[in-house]
């Protein structure tokens, strides 16, 4: 399954901003995900779920998931328009000449996280 | 006390860096590692094992097998007195840098030049993590249809060159080579395509040619 990858690499890249940031424990986690990313939030919950339980930097730790809404732009006529809704052809003008402005993200916005705050030696 | 940390990283961030270094190591070892993503039963493993004993005598060949379980293929490739090893992602959809420099060590006692990693067959998710290899190397069969392009637009804009192989059953599907063609460059301008057909020859040379002009150009950059 796909998302069970997915988790395993979000994990793995918390663990390497848990070291860069001196940090204890990550109280909880936020993922930005595009609308047409192609990850499917349930399962990513679910595996999110299963995994923060064996690893003692996230453990009990929810995983909250932003939804960011995609958006087309159409180079004949320049209309922005919704990429769910309408796929690749343009509503106003029909051409296909279209491409994806934002919709397709996966990233992980920001933690909250207990630090070891003492100063480096 | 918790403090929010604002991070703006991509989830594969801790991969891309992995990559990265992955393929630095093997400059220095002298492996051209080339990952090779198709669906299953495109013919991926033939059109290996006809490469394979086309270049046989001009360049030592090495073959990482990726299956999510049984080892038929690698059993396939040693049969040809190629170094092969067999890969388990034990359910996952694809090979990421770690794994990738796991199979790398354990072909490294070997001479293999230059390395295919046979990616898990899937259209997705290998397409969506850097393996380390320094050129990605897409496979479309022709009875898998000319729709392609459409449906996995992103392993078509990942990859530096794409085989469309089993040309030789280009009569019994209804398959338009130059609708792929124009599908496929719209996608991505600079990919080079061979049509080839592992069982009759047809095209595997201008493949091979490719493939050892990128391997010299690699060595000596």
């Amino acid at each position: 399954m796909h998302e069970l990858g997915i988790v395993k690499h979000v994990i793995r890249t918390l663990g390497d901003v848990a070291k860069e940031n001196r940090v204890r424990r990550i109280g909880s986690v936020t993922l930005e995900v595009g609308e047409v990313s192609g990850v499917v939030v349930e399962q990513l919950l679910d595996c999110w779920n299963y995994f923060r339980e064996r690893d003692p930097l996230v453990k009990g730790a929810p995983l909250h998931v932003e939804t960011i809404e995609a958006l087309t732009l159409c180079t004949a006529c320049e209309n922005v328009y919704k990429t769910v809704e309408h796929g690749k052809t343009c509503p106003r003008c029909g051409s296909k000449e279209t491409y994806l402005l934002r919709g397709n993200e996966f990233s992980i916005k920001e933690i909250e996280a207990e630090t070891d705050d003492a100063p480096p030696e | 006390m918790l403090k929010t940390i604002e991070l703006k990283r991509t989830v594969t961030d801790s991969n891309d860096r992995d990559a990265a270094l992955l393929r630095a190591e093997l400059k220095r070892r002298g492996i051209f590692l080339l990952n090779l993503m198709s669906a299953p039963g495109s013919g991926k493993t033939t059109l290996l094992s006809r490469t394979i004993r086309d270049l046989a005598g001009r360049t030592h060949v090495g073959v990482m097998e990726a299956d999510i379980a049984s080892s038929v293929d690698a059993e396939r490739i040693y049969a040809l007195g190629a170094e092969s090893i067999q890969m388990h992602t034990d359910g996952m959809c694809h090979v990421d840098a770690g794994m990738t420099r796991a199979g790398i060590d354990a072909l490294a006692a070997l001479r293999s030049e230059i390395v295919f990693l046979e990616n898990i067959g899937n259209l997705i998710c290998p397409a969506e993590f850097d393996t380390g290899a320094h050129k990605n190397v897409m496979i479309l069969s022709l009875p898998e249809g000319d729709d392609k392009p459409l449906k996995y637009p992103l392993m078509f804009r990942k990859s530096d060159a794409l085989l469309i192989t089993k040309m030789d059953a280009a009569p019994y599907f209804d398959f338009d080579l130059d609708t792929v063609l124009r599908r496929v460059r719209a996608l991505n301008p600079s990919i080079r395509i061979f049509p080839v057909s592992a069982k009759t020859g047809e095209g595997m040379d201008a493949w091979e040619d490719w493939l050892l002009a990128q391997w010299e150009e690699w060595k000596h950059a």
